[in-house]
């Protein structure tokens, strides 16, 4: 499935917390409802990406696994 | 100020010595949630790291400063940002080396005690998931019971003690962890015995264990007797070593006892549960040491970190065994039954040889507690 987004960040192959480092820096440049696409392959990103986002108010608009990586779609808080 | 890295061996003697420590603790909520380092004189602060990662000022004030604070993560990395944070801030704190993961694997040997006629009996302690693993020795040779899957620790322990592994069991088929069993059994040439009842879709060959099977061990014949207790699955089988001690598995522990659900079978499996702890085991001395495959919480363990309690004082304390009425006692076992291990049932299908995950799936399925008994 595809998600048009307005920024894509690269996490493949990175550790925990890098993920979430890189997403935070990256949200940081966007503006409200906008959306930033996360490509990542550490497994524990999923979970740790959900609860970012909540805590953040931001929404996890969508997430997808396609041959060990993971893309999470994620609109920034109003 | 400084952030010093200690390993699950070091943490480990701070749980058994029952050490006061302040475990902050950064993985995410639903993780800590499920799964912690437990202890006693444990005190917990649970704040994901990516709620600290513009800085660490949030919580200064709830770390205290008069004891020792661990910085805990799933596999490190979040755990070392963090305590170097802290640090900064002008703070001594510590970090587990390998996070979670590595707790998860730490087997620390505790020995039970000597045997007879020469020979003792060691207990593998896994704090991270109460899992419990044995090793007898006697003369030159060793069994071990219930092995997890890290064989490389019995092979290391066997060697420093300079014996060879001749046997090893599984009392049952495991469904909460992973068994090293079939692997250390083939790296070691020994030979690998497992109930056939828990067995029938097993994919590799083993040696069927049924009751009244004995098997000797060294020169100076330290007998293991085989002792079927079904309840937990069909085939768990107890075993008595030097007409001492009784090795449960997963039908009776200290402060709870096996619960019959993890094939799916709990309706069927009720009263043999019901028959092997109120008949079979009543048969037997009371004099016996009880030393089960697994612990649910840390004040099960003695003094010297090791678990293990006569068979005549669990008939008197733990409440599963003292349960009158039979439907009250089939109402515990088959109803608000704690939930089930993380992925049991691919860790039954792993334990068959079914399917072979690689190792960093396999430690996946292992994160989290072992929930295999009902209190």
């Amino acid at each position: 499935m595809t998600m048009k987004a307005d920024m894509v960040i690269d996490a493949k192959g990175l550790a925990c917390p890098m993920p979430i480092v890189r997403t935070k820096k990256a949200m940081n440049q966007l503006e409200a409802g906008q959306i930033l696409e996360v490509h990542a392959t550490d497994k524990g990103s999923k979970s740790d990406l959900t609860a970012w986002a909540k805590s953040g108010g931001h929404e996890l608009l969508d997430d997808t696994e396609q041959d060990g990586v993971f893309i999470f779609w994620i609109k920034k808080a109003e | 100020m400084s952030v010093t890295t200690w390993t699950a061996a070091d943490v480990a003697k701070k749980v058994i010595n029952k050490d006061e420590l302040f475990i902050l603790d950064v993985r995410n909520q639903d993780a800590f949630a499920d799964w912690k380092i437990e202890g006693e004189n444990i005190e917990y602060l649970n704040v994901p790291y990516f709620e600290l990662l513009d800085g660490v000022e949030p919580i200064i004030d709830k770390i205290p400063t008069d004891k020792d604070v661990l910085v805990v993560c799933a596999k490190e990395g979040s755990s070392e940002m963090i305590a170097e944070m802290l640090s900064d801030e002008g703070m001594d704190v510590y970090q587990l080396q390998g996070g979670m993961k590595t707790w998860s694997e730490h087997l620390e040997p505790v020995k039970i005690s000597d045997l007879k006629g020469g020979g003792a009996i060691y207990q593998f302690v896994r704090l991270g998931k109460g899992c419990l693993s044995y090793m007898v020795i006697s003369g030159k040779e060793a069994a071990v019971i219930d092995a997890t899957r890290m064989t490389d620790v019995f092979k290391d322990f066997a060697e420093k003690m300079g014996v060879s592994i001749q046997h090893v069991f599984d009392t049952h088929l495991h469904a909460d962890h992973i068994s090293g069993g079939k692997n250390l059994a083939d790296e070691t040439g020994a030979t690998y015995w497992l109930p056939p009842k828990d067995a029938v879709e097993v994919t590799f060959s083993y040696e069927p264990l049924e009751d009244g099977n004995q098997i000797t061990i060294g020169e100076t014949a330290i007998q293991i007797h085989a002792l079927y207790s079904p309840g937990h699955t069909i085939g768990s089988t107890s075993f008595i070593v030097d007409d001492t001690y009784l090795f449960t598995g997963d039908i009776l522990f200290i402060d709870s006892i096996g619960r019959p659900d993890l094939a799916g079978k709990a309706e069927d499996w009720v009263a043999d549960l019901r028959e092997s702890l109120y008949s079979r085991y009543r048969e037997l001395s009371e004099e016996l040491t009880v030393l089960p495959a697994h612990f649910m919480i840390t004040s099960e363990l003695n003094e010297d970190g090791s678990v293990a309690e006569r068979l005549g004082t669990l008939f008197a304390r733990n409440h599963g065994l003292n349960i009158k009425d039979e439907d009250e006692f089939r109402s515990l076992v088959t109803e608000n039954l704690p939930p089930q291990p993380n992925a049991y049932d691919e860790i039954r299908k792993t334990n068959m040889g079914k399917i072979v995950p690689n190792e960093e799936a396999q430690r996946e399925m292992e994160i989290g507690p072992n929930r295999c008994a009902v209190r």
